[in-house]
């Protein structure tokens, strides 16, 4: 699949028109990975306080899945169900068996989590092997000018802002966002007014870890699975999520654009290193000037807590 | 017997005058100890996908040895450690071997920056280490032997005959890490002596999976041969990427492929038209690569792909075993001047290999593998008995001096 508008705008103004557009593309695409990457990692630290280090290994389960049940022929839409729903059920399962005992209890959920990682890693590795065929790619390509752009990475941007619409959906008109914002700003007083937060609590860690495994889904056609692909992504969680600050409604987009600004705009001009690089300057400085992130800082000249 | 210990029991046995011939076979191996082999591979993380092979490839040597009764009448023991691509535990493990287990010999590592991690403990304690993996080349090491290919071997081939076949613009992108850097130098001036041009060069974090921006660089810079020298499993996502954004430039490579057989482990056709010279790839056809193919098969029925650096593990206990035997003792300072004395060579899977007195580095028969759109394989050229000559052009002579250098075209040795 190609299609090309090269024909309908004279030279000069179709060059400025197609390096502009291939800038937007890239930065679309850094503040996809960015927005897509941090969600689950952000609502799970937000909501709950509990650091995750496990977020990319329900990430590689989610692709896992994905690759797996498309491989055993299912559309890939419902493959990625299949991954977003089963890194959702593994996340009930262990929230039931081992997060609950660690709500509040910030270090010991980090050991906790870090451990489920290498579980994970090193089990997948033992039953799985060291990797497994990939998924194509699908909808082809399109062309501008000197370039060709992957069709399905274009539309990776929109689907990560209709899932920060839906996520805000959520939690600021269903009867499960009231309650567990209100679980989350004084878990007594919830239960005092008759809200269950220990299903709330076990609720939303479900749904981080399958908004992780959508992301898993999502990406799955486009990365090696291996076992260690989580690590692909955790880098990026953890930076968004510090930048973002503890509130997800609030911080994690204007977080993803600005660390994508940065980061394309260092890799375009000086490549990839150097746009690694900014971005570690980049959460550095954020949380040197802003300890409590965007949210943090938007929240207290608001007059907020 | 069942009180005794089965040495004193053979020991009782020797004594006695009483002895059948088979009981004295087996008196005999409890006599001697087993020679003890360290191994230090990456059986988990990044690398272990290509590294996998490589460990079935030394069990499997090792099996058939003891099984023809061993070295010099004595036995092969394996003690291998999981250094998790990890360069600490490669750090750590290999001073474990060499102190704790005083092994008589080191296999080991994948990545140039493990190797480097732990070349210096391998000279401080003298270590006889092998390195089975193809590399950036240069380490002129009394105390190591190499029996992966080199610049000279994959890059010296593929790079003129890229160029001659699609012409002279070149784009490399690199692994950043020494491997990466000095193969990349290596493909500079290669292309500079073959008239071409570079028209790009980006080197990239093993960490990084997302390649957008740099399809984006290369769609700019309109390459006929894009040169990809990528590593690990992050990496490896860059095919899938450029496919799907129909990048569709020729590529040339001396890593992927042979290693962590991409062409296998994606869909057709994000490898299309990918060239890669190796020593070795399973679907070399030739009766030695077969026989090597079908006893790999048996023994390791799991193994998803018999790649190069499973040939050259497998030809490095040989190696060991033909300079043990050439040596008559297992001293290691005897062992490594036998190694070093030329004429050490054994028929692997691709051929005879034998090990340059002057380097310590391996000559390969080199297979030009091309990638069709479907991913299945041809072979249009083989360069036969293809030398490690370069160090021994600039100057590195084990033979004559000791060394324990890496050396790079832009860092010679003194004259």
């Amino acid at each position: 699949m190609r299609w090309s508008i090269a024909h309908f705008l004279p030279h000069a103004q179709m060059t400025f028109l197609v390096e502009a557009y291939a800038f937007f593309y890239q930065l679309a695409d850094s503040f996809a990975f960015l927005v897509l990457c941090g969600l689950g990692l952000a609502i799970i630290f937000g909501m709950m306080g509990v650091i995750n280090l496990a977020h990319g290994e329900f990430i590689m389960c989610g692709a896992y899945v994905t690759v797996l049940s498309a491989r055993a022929g299912l559309p890939l839409p419902f493959a990625m169900l299949c991954g977003t729903l089963a890194a959702g059920l593994v996340g009930l399962i262990l929230e039931f068996l081992i997060i609950r005992r660690l709500y509040h209890r910030l270090f010991d959920s980090i050991v906790a989590t870090w451990a489920l990682s290498l579980i994970a890693t090193q089990g997948m590795l033992i039953v799985a092997g060291p990797s497994i065929e990939g998924l194509k790619t699908p909808f082809g390509s399109f062309e501008l000018g000197e370039y060709s752009f992957s069709v399905y990475r274009a539309l990776l941007p929109l689907i990560a802002l209709l899932l920060l619409g839906a996520l805000y959906w959520l939690f600021v008109r269903t009867r499960f966002g009231i309650y567990s914002r209100a679980t989350i700003q004084d878990a007594d007083m919830a239960r005092a007014l008759g809200a269950n937060t220990r299903r709330i609590y076990s609720q939303t860690f479900t749904l981080g870890a399958a908004l992780a495994g959508l992301t898993g889904a999502l990406y799955a056609p486009t990365i090696t699975a291996v076992p260690t692909m989580g690590q692909a992504f955790i880098v990026q969680s953890f930076v968004t999520v510090v930048v973002s600050g503890a509130d997800v409604m609030l911080g994690l987009a204007p977080s993803a654009a600005v660390l994508a600004f940065i980061q394309s705009l260092l890799a375009k001009s000086y490549g990839q290193l150097i746009g690694q690089i900014g971005l570690l300057m980049t959460v550095i400085i954020v949380v040197r000037v802003l300890p409590k992130g965007i949210s943090g800082w938007v929240l207290q000249r608001n007059g907020g807590r | 017997m069942n009180s005794a210990s089965p040495i004193r029991f053979a020991r009782s046995l020797l004594a006695g005058t009483l002895a059948g011939a088979s009981l004295l076979i087996s008196t005999h191996a409890l006599a001697a100890e087993p020679i003890k082999l360290g191994i230090l591979e990456d059986q988990s993380g990044n690398f272990a996908i290509a590294v996998i092979p490589k460990i079935y490839a030394y069990q499997l040597a090792v099996d058939e040895i003891n099984a023809k009764g061993g070295v010099l009448g004595r036995q092969l023991k394996i003690i291998h450690y999981d250094t998790q691509s990890d360069n600490t535990r490669f750090q750590e493990f290999a001073r474990r071997q060499i102190q704790q287990d005083k092994v008589d010999v080191i296999f080991g590592a994948f990545s140039s920056a493990s190797r480097e991690a732990i070349r210096p403990i391998m000279d401080r304690a003298k270590q006889l280490y092998f390195y089975n993996n193809q590399y950036e080349g240069g380490v002129c090491d009394s105390n190591v032997f190499v029996t992966g290919a080199v610049p000279e071997q994959q890059f010296s081939t593929l790079i003129p005959w890229m160029m001659e076949k699609y012409g002279k613009k070149v784009y490399t992108i690199a692994a950043d890490y020494n491997f990466g850097q000095i193969s990349a130098e290596w493909v500079r001036n290669i292309v500079k002596e073959q008239g071409g041009t570079m028209v790009g060069e980006e080197f990239i974090p093993l960490s990084v999976s997302q390649f957008s921006q740099t399809i984006q660089n290369i769609q700019k810079a309109k390459p006929d041969v894009l040169v990809t020298l990528l590593v690990g499993a992050n990496q490896a996502s860059f095919y899938e990427q450029q496919a799907s954004a129909n990048l569709n430039f020729p590529m040339a490579s001396s890593v992927n492929v042979g290693q962590a057989y991409e062409h296998k482990r994606f869909k057709a056709p994000a490898l299309k038209d990918m060239y890669v010279t190796a020593n070795y790839v399973e679907e070399v056809v030739s009766p030695a690569s077969d026989d090597f193919k079908k006893r790999f098969r048996a023994k390791f029925p799991k193994v998803e792909y018999i790649n190069q650096e499973a040939a050259n593990a497998y030809d490095a206990i040989y190696l060991y075993k033909a300079g043990v035997e050439k040596a008559g003792s297992i001293d290691q300072a005897k062992v490594k001047a036998a190694l070093g004395s030329g004429g050490i060579c054994t028929d692997g899977p691709s051929g005879k290999v034998c090990i340059d007195p002057k380097s310590h580095h391996t000559s390969h028969r080199i297979y030009l593998i091309h990638v069709k759109a479907d991913h299945s394989v041809d072979i249009p050229k083989v360069w036969d008995d293809i030398q490690p000559y370069w160090l021994g052009t600039v100057g590195c002579d084990l033979s004559k001096k000791a060394d324990q250098s890496q050396y790079t075209p832009s860092n010679l040795p003194k004259k």
